[in-house]
């Protein structure tokens, strides 16, 4: 093999040799530029994302229609059809659909299995790369055409009335406002092709993971020294691949009943609509732990590194991910107490859902027992990851309470729930996610950031995000629909307050763009490890960036160097 | 990093800054409402509206007795734990790091803890949960079906049927609804009207996509699923408008499409009733009662008739006794069969 390897391997000078632009960035098959492939596609998708977010929160910022009407700003834009009243509010239905689809599956997903799985996995494990590099870049590029179906679809007819563009049925899809009686036009379609892309390319990025982490970790890096990211990674990559092909199967039985007449979900002809929620939420539900539990294993690295201590219970930490994600699984139906299910289904759904707090509650009191004790530096990391602690506790313990289908009643499809999902991604996913950037920044580009623009970034968005989301417990508790264009003069002040910060969060994310131009411009050379004693994982032991392909010797681990 | 120190002070005072302008915009709030509107929604008000029913209070003690105060406490205290590292395990005052990683103690206890928390909030919430899924004995059926965009409620036991709630023309545009005195958004043309201190049973459905039925001061909420019947009850105890909104996403109009209840007396229930062409409880049970009797008295007068004229028309009594008791039970049967309805309905509470 070695002969072999060498032979073909002749021309290569030295180990940094990279391939030119195109073959590079096109046809990569290292982890390392997929990896930044991912993360630059995340930043774009969640640009995106997050402009459709803004002109929600602009057009509920008063009653009445002001944004999505005749003769607005986004009228002035020309992309969107808002002639007629049908349209304007089928408009926003549609962009309420985009914002979650993108944020889920083109910027949370991408960014953390996607841009950190695909740069640290191979690396802290000890590995040269992925275990299939080419099954890697076709992940990438079938997202990338899955992201183009999503966007045709915003322009494409969906109906039933004229003008109306783009699948406004929510995330969730249900039918049969997702079959021809809600949406006639050919948008839905697209969306479901784009699913089925995406869905391909995070199964075939799971296998990867998968069999990276099980056959390519260094002489002595056991499963049980293995690092905490790397453990989230292995544990997402097990809940992608059992619950995507469910969720594939049900948008396929949506799919052949608008084009093919069968009657999966429609009860005219013998289905039932509920069955399609009991599928979607079965893949649903563990999807969310996807978005999370990769940020878990960040945010465990992070707490270790700037306390100078090791992971405190580094086992328990492993396999409370273990717990969440199995018991993730048997959850699913805490999202439809209303749906007419019976005592005895919803008591289970009730008490299983309670379950899933008790090794988060672990995961919590371990950071801060990491922290207990420690000589902790609040970098820029640190602080993203202190902000993700505590906000994360605030949307854990709303989630608590929604568990209990008897105060569900009351909270379920407000806004309530709007704000706890966002507490928990919104500002848990995404926190972990700049909490990862700025940990690894100089690590994956070799250069240093403003750490004054670090630090203004995150209480920037720290005080714009509760801004926007806290005011959204009160109006959820007054009782508040979700995805409503307009509401009653009763929600007015909230409402506004959440606009106001949504404004401040702006001013963070152009404080972000800044930092990376910034740093872009001024080259500032990185450090092999900025960071010190305390961060102890592989990544550090190489240069920054690291080279081209790393572990040409294979690293060999002790017993006392792991985690 | 030289901002290491800078960012430790900065940290420091934000957070207090933080805490504090929570704090004072929480009281401000608080202080700014006025008494809280019942029935529908109020501006600037942090909790959940005012509830009129039995389920309602019960539930309120659940959130705000329980549940809250669990929560509060919870991340109040993560968050001073967090202070407190920041205080004192910084680098300045902890220059040297401690290495211990485990504690068996504590991870037991962080473990139990909340498991019997859990517990607890369990033993209330099955209960209470139990109370939602029994209807009881219903002393009015409503039926409401979700339409795009409108609802549709029946009296099936009444004789009611086809009442269409849409949205208020005068409740669609901001000044109109100010000028008219209708709630914005929530007022419609035609309601769900239900007399007060009773059982109401609402069964719910859809014609076309799914929509959700609920009132918040009730405290209820139900998924309109074509080809399903879902039910929910409540015994409002105070007369007076409540207000809900479709809430399940069904389209252009899904905001557009609200549900208003009027709580009224039981004498006004019965003149509505009669005024939609329906007959009270009472007219029915007099229908009934007077049906039986009159069945009973064609009866014995029929066995009366045929015992004196027993020799002098033996042809024409046979014919007309047979021909009474037989027509009797079919007079009766529609205000019997609306007395069964609750019991056949009760199944599909589930």
């Amino acid at each position: 093999m070695a002969t072999v390897a060498a032979s073909h391997d002749h021309h290569h000078d030295d180990h940094d040799h990279k391939p030119g632009f195109f073959d590079r960035w096109f046809f990569t098959t290292n982890h390392k530029d997929i990896g930044t492939l991912y993360l630059g596609f995340a930043i774009m998708a969640g640009l995106v994302g997050g402009a459709l977010s803004g002109f929600i929160r602009w057009e509920l910022y008063e009653p009445g229609l002001q944004i999505f009407a005749k003769g607005s700003m986004l009228d002035a834009l020309g992309l969107f059809d808002l002639t007629n009243p049908a349209a304007q509010k089928h408009a926003y239905n549609s962009f309420v659909t985009a914002h979650a689809v993108i944020m889920i599956f083109f910027m949370v997903m991408p960014a953390m299995i996607g841009g950190f799985g695909n740069w640290f996995v191979p690396i802290m494990i000890g590995s040269p790369d992925m275990a299939f590099p080419r099954l890697n870049n076709i992940s990438f590029w079938l997202l990338v055409a899955s992201w183009i179906l999503l966007c045709v679809s915003l322009f494409t007819p969906s109906g039933p009335g004229a003008g109306q563009h783009g699948f406004g049925g929510g995330w969730t899809m249900y039918p049969p406002m997702s079959t021809h009686a809600g949406s006639p036009g050919q948008a839905f379609d697209l969306v479901i092709l784009s699913f089925h892309l995406s869905g391909a390319s995070s199964i075939l990025g799971a296998i990867n993971f998968i069999t990276t982490i099980f056959n390519m970790r260094a002489p002595g890096m056991t499963l049980h020294r293995m690092p905490l990211f790397a453990w989230s990674v292995l544990v997402t990559a097990f809940l992608l691949l059992l619950s995507l092909p469910v969720f594939a199967g049900a948008i396929t039985m949506l799919l052949t009943d608008r084009n093919f007449n069968t009657s999966f979900f429609q009860a005219a002809g013998g289905g039932d609509p509920v069955m399609y929620q009991h599928l979607f939420w079965f893949f649903g539900h563990p999807e969310v732990y996807i978005l999370i539990l990769p940020g878990f294993g960040i945010i465990s690295h992070i707490v270790a590194t700037f306390s100078k201590k090791p992971v405190f219970g580094y086992l328990a930490m492993a396999y409370a991910m273990v717990a969440i994600g199995v018991v993730g699984f048997v959850v699913w139906a805490h999202h439809m107490y209303t749906v007419g299910m019976s005592f005895d289904l919803r008591a289970y759904f009730v008490l299983a859902t309670m379950v899933i707090a008790v090794p988060t509650g672990v995961k919590v009191f371990s950071w801060i027992a990491t922290m207990w004790g420690g000589s902790i530096t609040f970098s820029v990391p640190m602080q993203w990851a202190i902000g993700f602690i505590f906000l994360f506790t605030v949307g854990g313990v709303t989630g608590v309470v929604l568990s209990n289908a008897p105060i569900d009643y009351s909270l379920h499809d407000t806004y309530y729930v709007v704000a706890h999902f966002h507490y928990v991604l919104s500002l848990g996913a995404v926190f972990s996610i700049f909490a990862g950037f700025y940990y690894w920044y100089e690590k994956m580009f070799g250069i240093k950031y403003n750490a004054f623009l670090g630090t203004a970034h995150f209480w920037v968005m720290f005080v714009g995000v509760n801004l926007i989301f806290f005011p959204q417990h009160f109006l959820g508790l007054q009782g508040m629909p979700r995805r409503y264009v307009d509401y009653p003069t009763g929600f007015t002040y909230w409402n506004q307050i959440s606009t106001i910060g949504y404004a401040i969060t702006l001013v963070g994310v152009i404080i972000f763009l800044i930092m990376l131009v910034e740093s872009i411009i001024r080259r500032r050379p990185a450090e092999a490890n900025p960071w010190g004693e305390g961060a102890t994982t592989l990544e550090w032991t190489l240069s920054s960036p690291p080279p081209y392909h790393q572990f040409s010797e294979l690293p060999v681990i002790k017993e006392d160097d792991h985690h | 990093m030289g901002f290491g120190r800078m960012g430790m002070n900065g940290l420091m005072k934000a957070a207090c800054g933080a805490v504090a302008t929570l704090t004072l915009s929480g009281v401000l709030a608080m202080s700014a409402a006025a008494e809280p509107l019942i029935g529908q929604p109020t501006d600037k008000e942090m909790g959940l509206q005012p509830n009129v029913t039995e389920l309602g209070h019960e539930v309120d003690w659940f959130y705000n007795g329980l549940l809250f105060p669990i929560i509060t406490v919870i991340s109040l205290f993560v968050l001073a734990l967090l202070v407190w590292i920041a205080i004192r395990y910084n680098r300045k005052a902890n220059p040297t790091p401690a290495k211990f990683s485990h504690n068996t103690l504590i991870e037991i206890i962080w473990t139990v803890v909340p498991i019997i928390i859990l517990v607890v909030i369990a033993c209330f919430s099955m209960p209470l949960l139990k109370k939602f899924n029994d209807v009881p004995t219903p002393d009015v059926v409503v039926k409401a079906t979700g339409n795009q965009w409108y609802w549709a409620y029946d009296y099936p036991e009444l004789g009611v049927e086809g009442i269409e709630a849409r949205l208020l023309p005068e409740a669609a545009d901001l000044k109109k609804a100010e000028a008219a005195k209708v709630p914005y958004l929530l007022a419609t043309d035609n309601k769900l009207v239900v007399p007060v201190g009773k059982v109401v049973h609402v069964q719910v459905t859809a014609n076309d996509v799914i929509h959700a039925w609920t009132v918040p001061a009730f405290r209820v909420k139900v998924d309109a699923v074509p080809g399903r019947l879902n039910s929910l009850w409540f015994k409002a105890d105070k007369i007076g408008t409540y207000y809900g909104q479709c809430s399940e996403l069904c389209g252009q109009d899904h905001a557009y499409m609200p549900i208003e209840v009027q709580v009224v007396s039981e004498a006004d229930f019965d003149k509505f009733i009669v005024a939609q062409g329906g007959k009270t409880r009472a007219m029915i049970a007099a229908e009934e009662k007077a049906a039986t009797a009159a069945a009973a008295q064609a009866a014995a007068d029929a066995a009366a008739s045929a015992q004196a004229d027993d020799a002098a028309s033996a042809q024409a009594a046979p014919a007309e006794a047979a021909a009474t008791p037989a027509a009797a039970p079919a007079a009766a049967q529609p205000s019997s069969s609306p007395a069964a309805a609750p019991a056949a309905a009760a199944p599909a509470a589930n």
